[in-house]
């Protein structure tokens, strides 16, 4: 399999020596080209998994395999998509997309490349521009132009649109789906709206919380593009809400329990 | 009302309401001379060039123990950063030596290197590193996380991450630390001048007083606010503005 999520385990231990598990026993196989969203409450983990596949968070027990390779740390194959752009601002829009090609081309050649992931984004013109002179929308397309120009094998994207108003969410859905049809990349895509999840992957991890597990691995197979087959959508839709209603209860409980004891 | 105008009319009125109070005689000559006494005095001073001279030796001093205390400031600020045992230990000290106005240095200044250049020169260098080393400190260790999560899924890690990532992220808070160490060691040059041989505008100053030329003290004074003021707002504050808005900290 493409990737391999094997048997992990994370466990933070908090400021009283309270073990608490974040994620227990995840086990996952995506193949190449898939293109599959985690799905789960806030506080399930799909975050820190999503950051165990980058390398920058380790597990406490269990492996991950991409592409034949035991992930220890970050590396080019595995590009990532934060919550927010992660733009260097002291660098225009062609310098923070030349900045991880930088090593392994010459000048031009990495310029060149750029032009050809920004026209992708449809952000040619602002090439020269610096990140705070756009808006929030235009820097995150930036930062997917810039993880696609590393060619990796895998994109992993953080609730890469969580912090976008509707309108601009609702188009990047559109340009992102056209760039999976057109690289063929494989992404995994952390969200927690389910809308989102169903609008955009193949395949929908549903995650529990406290502690993190699988709960549901669903197929989608409803036909693209997806706004033309709302019946089906609405009912996938119920059925997800269903699956995590009594995921949410349990977080409010919990809450209120810890606010009732404090 | 444009800042500037109001500006003119505020320094306007006040010249005018000085020079009023010394023509009626509010106040004697002696205790404070009229602004044509000390206009006069700095005409005189620019035309026999004394005040040239002093400026000269004043800046010169002051850019030498700058550069310096910015290139230590910065070395050292890069230590604390990256090392605990280092911020634990030299880092208290810093913020000691900190709290302390540099010319208390001046008497072991003068055993050490002489009543000269030298210890003028030292005195400026401790006056501007501590600001700089605690700014270049703070700023490394405020960069956002995100950038070097970032940075490390692009492959960048070690050296290149500090240099390409870490430094440049920084910068505000370099250009911060640098405009406060330009402050710092600017006070402390004309105290050291005041003390010590000149030429200089604080020996100038001193020389002054010692003969009973008020007009010349107060031209002195006036040429050290204005220059503080207008290295400061032309200068520093125009790149510091500049930086921030470029790193996207200011609107």
């Amino acid at each position: 399999m493409f990737i391999e999520i094997q048997h992990i385990n994370k466990i933070y231990t908090d400021k009283d020596n309270n073990a608490n598990t974040v994620l227990e026993d995840i086990n996952l196989e995506i193949p190449k080209g898939q293109f599959v969203s985690i799905l789960g409450p806030s506080g399930c983990g799909k975050s820190t998994l999503l950051s165990m596949i980058a390398g920058l968070t380790s597990a406490s027990s269990g492996g991950i395999v991409v592409d034949g390779k035991n992930v220890q740390k970050p590396g080019k194959d595995r590009g990532m998509v934060f919550q927010e752009a992660a733009l260097f601002p002291w660098m225009t829009v062609t310098e923070n997309v030349v900045f991880p090609l930088r090593k392994e081309m010459s000048k031009k050649q990495a310029i060149e490349r750029a032009r050809h992931f920004l026209q992708m984004v449809q952000l040619s013109n602002y090439a020269g521009h610096y990140p705070h002179e756009l808006s929030g929308g235009m820097q995150q397309r930036v930062s997917i132009a810039r993880s696609l120009a590393m060619d990796p094998a895998v994109l992993l994207m953080d609730e890469p649109f969580g912090a976008l108003d509707e309108q601009t969410r609702s188009r990047l859905h559109g340009q992102l789906e056209k760039i999976w049809i057109d690289t063929k990349k494989t992404i995994v895509f952390v969200t927690h709206s389910i809308q989102e999840s169903i609008k955009l992957s193949d395949r929908i991890v549903v995650m529990g919380t406290r502690p993190g597990t699988v709960i549901a691995d669903i197929e989608v197979d409803i036909p693209r593009p997806r706004e033309e087959h709302k019946q089906q959508v609405a009912a996938l839709e119920e059925r997800i809400m269903g699956l995590l209603k009594g995921e949410i209860d349990k977080v409010i409980n919990e809450e209120l329990a810890y606010e009732a004891r404090s | 009302m444009k800042p500037a105008v109001k500006r003119l009319i505020f320094f306007t009125a006040l010249i005018l309401f000085w020079g009023l109070g010394s023509q009626f005689e509010l106040w004697h000559e002696t205790i404070l001379p009229s602004p044509f006494s000390v206009w006069d005095a700095l005409v005189a001073g620019f035309a026999d060039l004394t005040l040239v001279y002093d400026l000269v030796a004043s800046f010169r001093r002051l850019l030498i123990g700058l550069a310096v205390s910015l290139l230590i400031g910065t070395a050292l600020g890069i230590l604390l950063a990256r090392s605990k045992t280092a911020d634990d230990t030299i880092g208290s000290m810093v913020l000691a030596l900190q709290s302390v106005p540099s010319i208390i240095w001046l008497p072991l200044a003068m055993m050490w290197f002489g009543l000269g250049e030298g210890a003028i020169i030292f005195v400026v260098i401790l006056g501007g590193t501590f600001v700089m080393t605690l700014n270049v400190r703070t700023g490394i260790k405020n960069v956002n996380p995100l950038y070097i999560k970032a940075a490390r899924t692009m492959g960048s890690n070690g050296i290149d991450l500090f240099w390409k990532v870490i430094i440049p992220a920084s910068i505000p808070y370099l250009v911060t630390g640098a405009r406060l160490a330009w402050a710092f060691a600017w006070r402390a040059l004309m105290a050291g001048e005041l003390l010590s041989a000149g030429p200089g505008l604080g020996y100038t100053l001193r020389y002054a007083s010692d003969f009973g030329n008020m007009a010349l003290v107060i031209g002195v004074m006036i040429i050290i606010g204005v220059v503080g003021a207008v290295v400061d707002q032309l200068i520093f504050q125009r790149i510091e503005k500049n930086v921030l808005k470029r790193w996207g900290l200011e609107s």
